[in-house]
């Protein structure tokens, strides 16, 4: 197979919303457990460490109709709340033994009030993560809550976790994370070798396989992008911003890349790579994951960011990525990002960087108007600028 | 209610409303008379924390509410439209926003002063954070985290408890700083005590709509009594204010009457309030004699129904209690479990879901708990949209009929099973 069409092999898996991965692994591990985890950022090491399959749980990405979700939540709520509960009540979810959510938005963490309420044959978690960066017993809270997570998992899987079953997971995990760096390298320093189409769908599928299996893959394939024989183009070098939870249809990102952009940074799946370091593999690994969490997280809106405002670390990730302009292209409904918005947009006036904006949603289905807005601002970036 | 029969009504309205405009005149003025400024949220504040270093207090929601109410918020919220803020986020932040765009002249005509702190207290809204950030973007002025956790196990813990302990102590040395007054632990048992008699009265005064007829409205007549005891809790004036409002209350108790001339039925209301169409939607029940007995809005500050009071012993502790308990703070089973015990213990025949679009904290999960109080419990339940600040939100006619057409199967229900 060649590496495009490997890449449309995995599409169809990651476009497959009844989880086939899933049901694979559980046919061959009947008595081992499966945790769907929601954007932004979950702690995968914990249920990884506990023996059990950590899988992302991302909507429908418009591949359903919404039948069921619509009588318990209202529609001026983002798509990928109400898909996901869709996908529960049409119990495409039923191989989850567990689904964690975390304090990443009001929508989110409700839907965890009602997961609790529709599915009680599921564990629910939500995860308080710390606000505060800045208080000396944020670290020592949220490790209280790391180990709460721990009791919970031993409790579900009937397995003891020690301290050498969580560090071989943050190894595991650390692993992943940094090959999952790579291709975000190879994207910067050569965007022709790799579009966000393709990245996308290399860690789009490792949120539905076991860490090993997807690192392996990526050991593999990341040799073949390096390989490739493909030629330079004068595009525009762009970033995109405020896709970090719902995630925009795939189509979207072709659109802007047919459009004369690359792609150079985004801010999709950003828990493949959300330490700026590797956890620390010595000391308390709980400790170490609330610390890393704290002091050496990548900025996103989810995340409150202490003395260290966002539209500062925002402007530190353009001048490095070398980016042209930026695409603001946030989820309709989406509190966190559209309020961002105007803060991040304030500070490229001020510095004179380009910027366009537009919403999306899982179900989109045309993209012209939006392909003639890209096509535009590429102009404008490029004679303007 | 003839004037030579009653002694005490309006008291709670005007009282209340003087002790408004007294605050936003000091307000205006505290620059001048060298106090500091911090701004906080309702839910969950920390007042008698900030009343120690003689801060003066302004809360953004408050002012929000209150341009709604005099219909300004609609302008206002435009204004931040034009900035860049998307029409799908919540009215209340496009208010203050528009607001402080045109100069921060608050809802009153008075100017609200610049902050030196932003002490933003995470109970139970996300939005609060992204709100403080983009204060603190155009400000330019320290943005200081209280993190709250959620009651996320549907109880206090005392991990979390300590935490935000733990954290306001920490925040001592910037309020000393800002402010040039020192931490004293007396004055706050002192702004503690002040709570918890001005809580004890309002308690009474929640509990009072447990009488046949409710002497009070819990909802529509609650926004305007709770005021104090989120603006000015901490102060003697709070429960001074209280006490004058129980004897308004007492006097209707004692002759029988309430704020619906004849009261028909008995609702428990969930949500906030729409309140550039305050007086329409609550004209829309009157029609049909509805008297709100029990709400959750009149808790979005703080809990008080399972015994919580100031604590001038612990007041740390009991801070860090408020903080933990208030209504948004609340999982949704407990919230549901809450609504449920209040058309029990207050006798309701129906639960009124107001839900609006602004505030995703509130309503997500309201669809879910109408489909649980019908099908669980049998409580006939209504669900209605708009919204708290954006007056484009409010479409009345349609409202209208949904409120006339659930009232009039409630009545029917009623002639059939009699």
């Amino acid at each position: 197979m060649t590496f495009e069409e490997k890449i449309e092999h995995f599409r169809t898996i990651i476009d497959d919303v009844s989880f086939p991965t899933v049901s694979n692994w559980k046919e061959k591990h009947p008595q081992q457990k499966v945790v769907g985890m929601f954007p932004v950022y979950t702690p995968y090491e914990l249920p990884h460490a506990a023996g059990m399959l950590q899988i992302g749980v991302y909507g429908a990405g418009g591949k359903i109709e919404i039948d069921h979700a619509d009588s318990r939540i209202q529609s001026f709520v983002c798509s990928i709340a109400r898909s996901t509960l869709e996908l529960g009540l049409t119990e495409r979810l039923k191989n989850f033994d567990a689904l964690y959510f975390t304090s990443i938005c009001d929508v989110a963490r409700n839907l965890s009030g009602i997961w609790q309420t529709n599915f009680p044959q599921q564990h629910v978690e939500y995860i308080h993560f710390p606000q505060n960066m800045n208080n000396t017993s944020a670290p020592k809270h949220y490790r209280a809550e790391l180990q709460k997570l721990v009791s919970n998992l031993e409790q579900l899987s009937g397995k003891k976790i020690t301290d050498k079953d969580l560090l071989q997971s943050i190894k595991t995990f650390n692993r992943n994370r940094e090959l999952c760096l790579q291709l975000y390298q190879i994207k910067n320093s050569t965007p022709h070798l790799l579009s966000t189409y393709e990245a996308y769908i290399l860690l789009r599928l490792g949120t539905l396989l076991p860490v090993e299996e997807h690192s392996q893959l990526l050991e593999e394939i990341i040799p073949q992008v390096q390989q490739r024989n493909r030629t330079p183009r004068d595009f525009v070098r762009v970033m995109v911003e405020g896709s970090f939870c719902e995630q925009p249809p795939l189509e979207l990102m072709k659109v802007i890349e047919e459009s004369g952009c690359y792609i150079v940074d985004d801010d999709l799946l950003l828990h493949t790579r959300w330490f700026n370091a590797s956890v620390p593999l010595n000391g308390d690994p709980l400790l170490s994951l609330a610390e890393s969490y704290i002091n050496r997280s990548r900025y996103s809106s989810v995340r409150h960011y202490g003395n260290n405002p966002r539209k500062k670390l925002f402007l530190e990730k353009i001048k490095s990525g070398k980016v042209d302009g930026v695409i603001f292209c946030a989820p309709k409904f989406c509190e966190p990002a559209l309020l961002d918005y105007v803060v991040l947009k304030d500070e490229l006036e001020k510095h004179n960087i380009a910027y366009m904006t537009f919403e999306y949603e899982e179900k989109m289905g045309v993209f012209e108007s939006i392909r003639m807005q890209v096509e535009t601002f590429v102009e404008s970036v490029m004679f303007f600028s | 209610m003839s004037e030579q029969k009653f002694k005490y009504q309006g008291i709670g309205r005007d009282y209340q409303k003087k002790l408004l405009t007294d605050w936003y005149e000091r307000l205006q003025n505290a620059k001048s008379v060298g106090r500091k400024v911090a701004y906080l949220f309702v839910p969950g504040n920390v007042a008698e924390f900030l009343r120690v270093f003689d801060f003066e207090l302004v809360f953004p929601e408050v002012n929000a509410l209150q341009c709604g109410v005099r219909k300004t918020s609609g302008d206002l919220i435009l204004k931040a439209e034009d900035v860049g803020y998307s029409s799908d986020v919540c009215g209340y932040v496009k208010n203050d926003i528009g607001m402080m765009l045109q100069g921060n002249i608050g809802p009153s005509g008075t100017e609200i002063p610049k902050p030196d702190l932003l002490l933003c207290t995470y109970c139970g809204c996300t939005t609060f954070i992204k709100w403080f950030e983009a204060l603190a973007h155009f400000y330019d002025v320290p943005l200081v985290m209280l993190d709250v956790p959620y009651l996320r196990d549907g109880e206090i813990s005392d991990t979390d408890r300590q935490y935000i302990v733990e954290q306001l102590k920490e925040i001592i040395p910037l309020c000393e700083k800002i402010t040039g007054n020192k931490f004293n632990y007396d004055k706050l048992v002192e702004a503690t005590k002040h709570s918890a008699e001005a809580e004890n009265l309002w308690v009474q005064i929640l509990h009072s709509a447990k009488h046949k007829p409710s002497p009070f409205d819990s909802y529509f007549e609650a926004v305007f009594f709770m005021a104090p005891i989120y603006v000015l809790r901490g102060l003697p004036e709070c429960a001074d204010y209280y006490r004058e409002a129980l004897k308004e209350i007492t006097e209707r108790i004692e002759h029988g009457v309430g704020p619906i001339p004849d009261e028909k039925v008995r609702v428990v209301i969930e949500g906030p309030p729409p309140w550039p169409h305050f007086r329409a939607f609550w004209e829309l029940l009157k029609h049909w004699g509805v008297c709100a007995v029990a709400s959750s809005y009149s808790k979005v500050g703080g809990f008080w129904d399972h015994g919580f009071r100031h604590d001038y012993t612990q007041p740390f502790e009991s801070i860090a209690d408020y903080c933990l308990t208030c209504y948004t703070n609340q999982n949704l089973p407990m919230r549901t479990e809450l609504l449920r015990s209040y058309a029990e213990e207050y006798n309701a025949d129906a639960i009124v879901i107001h839900s609006v679009k602004s505030c995703r904290s509130f309503s997500v999960g309201q669809a879910d708990m109408r489909e649980q109080f019908i099908r669980k419990w049998n409580i006939p339940t209504l669900l209605v949209e708009s919204d708290l600040a954006d007056p484009r939100y409010f479409q009345a006619a349609q409202l209208k009929n949904r409120i006339d057409a659930f009232f009039e199967s409630l009545e029917h229900k009623r002639l059939v099973s009699a």
